[in-house]
């Protein structure tokens, strides 16, 4: 059979058994985990890569593959970028196929939106906490279709009742244990069967799962401690250049003069390719292109965006969210309400851009050729990626090929495909493949930034101090309507509101509503956490400022509106409890909590803070206890807890990205501040286990902890932050 | 200008300007990519390799200051015993995430137990500083650093 391209095979798929149709083809992309080998591994050259077969393979679905010499692969449809996917996806796959982890390889799945869209984003998107919570149920039944069908082909060669067989480590049993084949050895025998609807296997109960539910290892660890992982970055290709590259400092500026006679004098480079928006240098190695880059002496024409400033920003926001906007949530009479109620309180809130600053900066490499389009990349948005590349290339979809890679970390910006779009733009002008590197200040300086939000609140208490009326306007760019338009309805941007409009808390009278408002100059985007790692800031700030007016401890204010929520106080009261909420603190020392329903998972965190009569602050410790339902790998869980609990703490200690004359002025690490080993508290982590749906974890605690730290803040010094970063500037004893 | 780098206990002839730094001679002109770009500017150690068994960061270090020292780079640190148990700890106590840092950070902290075999954790601090990791997992390198010096 003549190898398909991808477009073919999505328009046959409907014409033939789906299993033909895999086996046929090459749907094998990226490279396989070699676990402990010694090898080094390499990214295979691209026609090898996208046009291996893989003949006579036992693939009911698309996600297993099992060869006759016995090795399964898991087609792994989302992108590992430390949120430790590979592992928990695999686990759930192994689970059911009846194989050992370690016998799992895993390919990067190609784009195909049949088959690998995650059904909770709508897209073959890697974000939004999701990809457990999408393919918890997909994953097991092909590894249940995948189980019954190798025991009925060792049933059918025994001829016995299926029934009498069973599975393990990958391998048939007989009834008495004394036949056996293994999967490697059915392969064949098991693909010539009719494949059962997935939707009709019987999944294991909960309680027989042996692996779901257990420490299991990562499957990348190994490549990862000895540098033999490879990420987009690190792809090498015969006959590749690289190119450093540099952006119009302003959005939509061009570049006015470029010295490339100097550029070409330094040794290595070849050559010098000027886009308008960017200019970038390519050369034999980055050293050269760095250093050549540095020789053109660029100057630019900034464009209408030169004069774009914070200030200017903020004036707007300020000024715009005045007006009503979209209304996400409207229940009872909330201006009634508000008038009547025994104290108001009112407040503004603020929160700045911020840059994903993951390590490995944008790169992207490319192979342009006439009648194809090869892309090396990391992303989290592969079908996107190709649908822009073959708009900007003219070629149709299934010529652009995306070798997708480990991303060294993502936190939502490589679901944007800019920085491939701006690879391919110069790609065009070079011949033979060609590797683009971003400096870090280029990574810096035009990240698609999480968004600047105002908002503004008021609430009314009654005579307990009870919140009777409830009031949230959000002001600020909508991500959403940029990038998933359908979801955006008469104006409301339901990632902008998200968490906002339904806080965790009985409120009788809510009136919650979005103004959209795009700063010019300024891109903005998904990042970890999204809608809710702004608006869980804001009203756990604000409930705390609520029970504060009401005279009330913090948790038990809480507590007493969380009765028609359980989960929710069951995580609070666990929380709490663990950090010793109530104990007595040395002076300027304080706790502070938060409570989130985000991502299908319950969270609380307590932060236990220290603020110096300088004004620094110490974040001592954080207990979180989280409810995300029957979880996969309590490991993965931890990990990311500290991990996405440190992401959120580094931007509330020290995240803002601001503009002046169109310019970001902020650069590399030493002015976008990371969190370093000597500064980070130890995170706890205490899991409630029950048999609820699985929920999202990657986003949960970078969500959380801001609102945990400024309210141990207020604690500690009675002063309350409404905007952040913490300005310790204003957190200083006046004694 | 033509250099002899000594890297890994191998020599290699590169022709590169002198002023190259050696993180991109490394990883282009090479092909030994474990040696990480983060920053450009040792702000954030992912290029962290050894000259004389000392941590170094390799985007600030030209090639032509290397001279006659040994280079060791991730790609053999586990030949050394310190970085041997470091990498089993990385292991045992599940410390990556995305991965990227953590070349730079086994080196740094192979450096750090060759010299400080049995580190405090203001030792770690001290070493460790240096060397960002976006995904967090500060609390794990922490304790894989003290669990491969049994302390």
């Amino acid at each position: 059979m003549d190898r398909l391209t991808l477009r073919e095979q999505i328009a046959d798929e409907k014409a033939m058994s789906r299993r033909a149709f895999l086996q046929g083809t090459g749907l094998l992309l990226g490279f396989a985990l070699t676990g402990a080998s010694t090898e080094s591994v390499f990214a295979a050259p691209a026609s090898q890569v996208v046009e291996d077969e893989v003949m006579g393979a036992f693939a009911p679905n698309g996600f297993i593959r099992i060869n006759p010499t016995g090795a399964v692969t898991l087609v792994i449809p989302m992108i590992e970028m430390g949120q430790g996917v590979y592992t928990s996806l695999s686990m759930l796959l192994a689970e059911e196929l009846e194989v050992k982890l370690d016998q799992i390889q895993v390919q990067h799945a190609p784009p195909n939106h049949a088959l690998y869209a995650n059904s909770i984003i709508g897209i073959q998107n890697t974000g939004g906490s999701a990809s457990v919570r999408a393919f918890w149920i997909p994953l097991r039944q092909a590894g249940a279709v995948g189980r019954n069908l190798l025991i009925a082909a060792a049933a059918k060669r025994w001829n016995v009742d299926p029934a009498t067989c069973r599975a393990k480590g990958g391998v048939v049993f007989d009834a008495s244990g004394s036949k056996h084949l293994s999967y490697g050895e059915l392969a064949k025998a098991a693909a010539k069967l009719p494949v059962p609807p997935a939707a009709n296997v019987k999944l294991k109960d909960p309680k027989d799962f042996t692996l779901i539910g257990t420490r299991a290892k990562r499957v990348d660890s190994a490549i990862k401690v000895d540098g033999r992982a490879l990420y987009g970055i690190d792809t090498r290709l015969p006959g590749m250049k690289v190119a450093a590259v540099a952006i119009s400092p302003v959005l939509g500026g061009k570049a006015k003069t470029v010295d490339e006679k100097a550029a070409l004098a330094v040794k290595g480079v070849r050559q010098v390719v000027n886009i308008d928006e960017a200019v970038a240098v390519v050369a034999d190695h980055m050293g050269a292109a760095k250093k050549g880059l540095e020789a053109a002496a660029i100057t630019w024409d900034d464009g209408p965006n030169g004069k774009v400033s914070n200030a200017d920003i903020v004036k707007q926001l300020e000024e715009e969210s005045k007006k009503p906007g979209a209304v996400a949530r409207n229940v009872g009479d909330v201006a009634k309400a508000l008038a009547e109620a025994a104290q108001r309180v009112d407040a503004i809130y603020q929160v700045p851009f911020l840059a994903h600053a993951a390590m490995e900066p944008m790169n992207c490499t490319v192979h342009l050729q006439k009648d194809r389009c090869d892309l090396w990349v990391g992303t989290q948005a592969p079908t996107i990626t190709q649908s822009q590349v073959a708009e900007l290339t003219g070629l149709p979809k299934d010529a652009i090929k995306i070798h997708n890679h480990l991303i060294g970390g993502g936190f939502g910006r490589r679901l944007e495909a800019d920085g491939t779009i701006l690879a391919v733009k110069i790609a065009k002008h070079v011949d033979g493949p060609v590797k683009v590197i971003w400096s870090r200040e280029e990574d810096i300086q035009h990240d698609m930034y999480r968004p600047y939000y105002l908002d503004r609140l008021s609430a009314g208490l009654d005579a307990a101090g009870k919140p009777v009326a409830w009031t949230h306007r959000i002001a600020g760019s909508s991500v959403m309507a940029r990038y998933y338009p359908p979801y955006v309805k008469d104006g409301l941007d339901p990632d902008a509101v998200e968490a906002a409009a339904e806080p965790p808390y009985e409120l009788p009278n809510i009136h919650v509503d979005f103004v959209r408002v795009e700063p010019p100059g300024v891109r903005t985007s998904w990042w970890r956490g999204v809608g809710p790692t702004h608006n869980v800031f804001v009203v756990e700030s604000f409930i705390d400022e609520l029970a504060h007016a009401a005279k009330q401890d913090p948790v038990a204010y809480r507590k007493g509106l969380l009765g028609h929520n359980p989960r929710a106080l069951a995580v609070l009261s666990l929380a709490a409890e663990k950090a010793g909420w109530g104990s007595p603190l040395p002076a300027r020392h304080g706790r502070g909590i938060s409570v989130q329903f985000a991502y299908g998972s319950y969270t609380s965190q307590v932060a236990e803070v220290e603020v110096a009569a300088d004004g620094s602050v110490k974040v001592k410790r954080i207990v979180c206890a989280i409810d995300c339902g029957m979880y996969v790998n309590p490991d993965t869980i931890e990990a990311q807890v500290q991990g996405g609990t440190l992401f959120g703490l580094t931007a509330a200690l020290h995240g803002a990205i601001t503009f002046k004359n169109g310019r970001v002025e902020q650069s590399n690490f030493d002015s976008y501040l990371p969190m370093r080993i000597d500064e980070v508290p130890v995170v706890e982590t205490h899991l409630i286990k029950n048999a609820e749906a699985p929920g999202g974890i990657g986003e949960a605690p970078t969500a959380i902890v801001s609102a945990a730290v400024t309210n141990a803040i207020f604690a500690a010094t009675g002063k309350r932050l409404r905007s952040l970063p913490i300005d310790t500037d204003s957190l200083k004893s006046s004694s | 200008m033509a250099f002899t780098l000594k890297i890994n206990g191998t020599p290699h002839d590169v022709d590169v300007d002198g002023d190259a730094p050696l993180l991109w001679v490394l990883r282009d002109v090479l092909g030994m990519t474990g040696t990480k770009f983060g920053c450009g500017q040792a702000l954030c150690g992912a290029c962290t390799v050894h000259i004389d068994g000392q941590a170094v960061r390799s985007c600030q270090t030209t090639v032509d200051s290397v001279g006659d020292s040994a280079v060791t780079t991730i790609e053999a640190i586990g030949r050394a015993p310190q970085g041997a148990a470091l990498q089993k700890a990385w292991l045992e106590l599940e410390v990556v995430q995305c991965g990227y840092c953590q070349s730079g950070q086994i080196m740094s902290a192979a450096a750090l137990l060759k010299d400080t075999p049995k580190p405090t954790d203001d030792d770690i601090d001290a070493a460790m500083s240096g060397n960002v990791c976006r995904c967090g997992t500060y609390q794990r390198i922490r304790a894989a650093i003290k669990h491969a010096a049994g302390v």
